[in-house]
């Protein structure tokens, strides 16, 4: 009996080393990078999807409970985006720290003003999301807002390095608002271009820049373009011209390469989020490379 | 003894420091603790304010930027909309999430009892429907009860009954990785036993479930499991239910104490970023007393069975998924396979049907069998939409130690087996159209080819589906 007892002990010393970083499990890589900014060292920080992965159609996956059991923050988009896993992870995990309403889960979308807000919710409308759009990592100046937000819970999460949190919160900020400023210098000959999007993840990137999207590949949010939608775009693209085409990383190359040729404008892909792409390795690398590709597409 | 007191005595010591500091530091170490706490909390304030100042430095910024030029002005409006606080969501926003299932099929497939040969019957009867059929109609509910709880609801509705397929409530704050549900729900053991039918990947249940559960097995009662804090998946979980269900019985659940109980583990994890895994094993115990089955005696006639007894279920299931860089919109495939092997010992009735032409005289006598099976699928999703199935399952009776019931029932070893294929198209993530084709042979000897054309459809909120 004692021996089980000391041997249990031994066990759960083995199993939980001491707690040095808080442990952060990001829901999609944009808010990994996120957190590495703002923690640094101060945690051990994980991304439950890539950017060559759907972030709507994902597979609550044993690895992703194991995970979620060990996570002290979950830093999600929110809006519904992750509704056909998130939920399945959140209450199998048997982790109250990460559950909705605690600290330890945090909502990007629900610390900025969501575009696309549907006025009906009906089904027939595409797979809409009732809170708006959430693909909102793709506007820098919400993403400024969203450190704020996140810096100010990893400090209330983890006290004892509260004013490391603020330091590396205030120096993200200065140096991400430089950048900004680069960006909008750059970019600023993009204002009105119009273009045509795969879906609907680069509302917030166009409301940034100025681009003025005039089609989607998607006859609806979620749907799979179909033959007749893209020919029917196809047409509409005679009245209205578009510059460029823009896909995600991980969204299929085919709707947005048959237009591309059809029409005669180039299609671009774009990392999307962070690791979409070589060289958007980070937050700051994701919108260099999203830039670049956008203004070689629009000479 | 003494030894091993020392040594746990040492592994706490080491476990918490703190306490085993001399009596004379103590002073030093509370004054130690306090200026720490107080810095701690110098330092608390002093990031609020630099987070605070971040955030006004931010704004300034994109106000100054803002003011550049009229579109970021736009920008700027909106984020100062952000201020405002939003409007208050209606009070209905309470109601739990309400989602609907609707299901029906086309069935092309021979008529009357199709009973599995050699297994005792879940469910008095094997009558499936042909022709045009509503299947389940599912009605879900679920909302959280309370920071802690959280409650479901599962409504199936057939002619003249509505079946409660699942009423439960479940832990959301136990934390150390356990989860606790009470009520009625599907069990946690094999692969498939907790997909709804909406959720499978056939339009029909697998050989090895029907003859093990008829659809899945229920439990009324309580479900402990535990997630281990590891890189690994590893999950043990444990139940125990009143047990009225097959294989147990109406009357073996009437009793005090479990009439069932079934503990599981399973293991998973993932290979590179395209493949991932999981395997389990299950066991099952069950107290049927008085349990109906009809069976076809050596007469072939209908034959009436109750046994009282124990039956033990060892369930073992592997599920393996791929999908390019683990994106599944586009391509993906499922393999499962679950293999079982089931040892029931007691007594069996066969009821007097002689005067039907029937060989049983209502005699009981010890009744043993050790009958086993397994079933493997394979389904894959080759474009957006669409996807491409096959199964085979096969089932083995066992040789049945019937005593004196062997002069009216047969005993011989008898090998059940199913072929299905399928293909299904998916308009989008709420909809399904399914046509199925089966070579079954449940029926050993009276092989039946069967075409079940299917369509599911589900209204309401995203409901999150299972590994």
């Amino acid at each position: 009996m004692r021996t089980a007892f000391a041997f249990m002990v031994l066990a759960l010393l083995l199993a939980a080393p001491a707690q040095a970083a808080l442990r952060v499990l990001a829901c999609e890589p944009e808010w990994a990078a996120l957190t590495r900014e703002l923690a640094g060292e101060l945690a051990e920080v994980d991304s439950a999807t890539t950017a060559l992965q759907d972030p709507h159609r994902i597979e609550a996956r044993p690895s992703l409970l194991a995970k979620a059991r060990r996570a002290d923050l979950l830093v999600c988009t929110g809006a519904e985006l992750e509704a056909g896993w998130l939920p399945l992870l959140q209450r199998e995990a048997g982790n109250g720290r990460i559950q909705p309403g605690q600290p330890g889960y945090f909502e990007a979308s629900a610390q900025v003003p969501l575009l696309e807000r549907p006025t009906q919710l009906d089904r027939a409308q595409g797979d809409v999301h009732a809170a708006g759009n959430p693909h909102v990592q793709l506007d820098p100046r919400r993403m400024a807002t969203i450190a704020a937000a996140l810096a100010t819970r990893l400090s209330q999460l983890d006290p004892a390095h509260a004013a490391r949190y603020a330091e590396r919160n205030t120096d993200f900020q200065a140096r991400w608002q430089a950048a900004i400023t680069r960006w909008e210098g750059q970019g600023a000959r993009l204002k009105g271009v119009p273009v045509v999007v795969h879906h609907r993840s680069f509302s917030y990137l166009a409301d940034w820049l100025g681009l003025v999207v005039v089609g989607d590949l998607e006859p609806k949010p979620g749907v799979e373009p179909s033959a007749a939608h893209l020919a029917e775009l196809l047409g509409s693209l005679h009245a209205r011209p578009a510059r460029m085409i823009l896909r995600a990383a991980y969204q299929s190359a085919q709707p947005s390469a048959w237009l591309s040729q059809k029409a005669g404008i180039p299609a671009v892909e774009l990392p999307y989020t962070v690791g979409g792409a070589p060289g958007s390795d980070d937050l700051f690398g994701l919108f260099e490379v999203t830039l670049a590709r956008l203004l070689a597409a629009a000479p | 003894m003494s030894t091993r007191n020392t040594f746990i005595v040492a592994l706490c010591a080491l476990a918490t420091p703190a306490l085993a500091a001399p009596q004379p530091q103590e002073l030093d170490a509370i004054r130690a603790e306090f200026e720490q706490k107080f810095q701690a909390l110098q330092a608390d304030y002093e990031a609020r304010l630099k987070a605070l100042e971040g955030r006004v430095q931010a704004a300034e910024t994109q106000a100054g930027a803002a003011q550049a030029t009229a579109q970021t002005a736009a920008a700027t409006a909106e984020q100062t909309a952000q201020a405002a606080p939003p409007p208050p969501p209606p009070s209905s926003a309470f109601n739990p999430d309400i989602s609907l299932i609707l299901q029906g099929a086309y069935n092309d497939r021979a008529g009357g009892e199709r009973p599995i040969s050699g297994f005792l019957p879940a469910g008095a009867h094997a009558h499936a429907e042909r022709g045009f059929t509503l299947d389940h109609t599912e009605l879900v509910m679920s909302a959280n009860i309370d920071p802690y709880l959280r409650g479901y609801l599962n409504l199936a509705f057939l002619d003249d009954e509505v079946e409660v397929e699942e009423a439960w409530f479940q832990s959301l704050q136990l934390g150390h990785g356990l989860t606790v549900k009470g009520g009625r729900f599907r069990s946690g053991i094999g692969y498939q036993n907790e997909k709804h039918p909406h959720a499978w990947d056939f339009a029909d249940n697998n050989l090895v479930y029907e003859a093990l559960f008829g659809e899945g097995l229920l439990q009324d009662g309580v479900q402990v499991r535990w997630l281990a804090p590891t890189e690994l998946f590893f999950e043990l979980g444990a139940e125990v239910a009143k047990g009225q269900f097959f294989p147990g019985s109406d009357a073996g659940g009437d009793q005090n104490g479990a009439g069932s109980w079934a503990a599981f583990a399973h293991l998973g994890g993932d290979v590179g970023a395209s493949h991932s895994w999981r395997t389990g094993l299950s066991y099952l115990k069950a107290r049927p007393r008085e349990r109906e089955g009809w069976v076809d005696d050596l007469n072939d006639a209908e034959a009436l069975t109750r046994f009282s007894g124990d039956s033990r279920t060892w369930l073992a299931d592997a599920v393996w998924k791929w999908a390019p860089n683990g994106n599944p919109r586009e391509r993906n495939l499922t393999l499962a396979a679950e293999y079982f092997q089931r040892d029931e010992d007691g007594d069996l009735t066969c009821i007097d049907n002689s005067l039907d032409g029937g060989a049983c005289l209502g005699l009981t006598d010890r009744y043993a069998s050790d009958q086993s099976g397994w079933y493997a699928q394979a389904v894959y999703q080759f474009m957006p939409r669409w996807r491409v199935g096959t199964r085979y399952g096969r089932l083995s009776s066992g040789d049945a130690e019937l005593g004196l019931n062997a002069a009216s029932l047969e005993a011989a070893d008898l090998n059940p087996e199913r072929w299905s294929l399928m293909t299904d198209f998916s308009p989008s993530e709420f909809s399904r159209f399914r046509l199925q084709f089966n070579r079954d042979e449940a029926l050993v000897g009276e092989p039946d080819d069967q075409v079940i054309l299917q369509y599911i459809m589900s209204l309401g909120p995203h409901g999150a589906h299972r590994f």
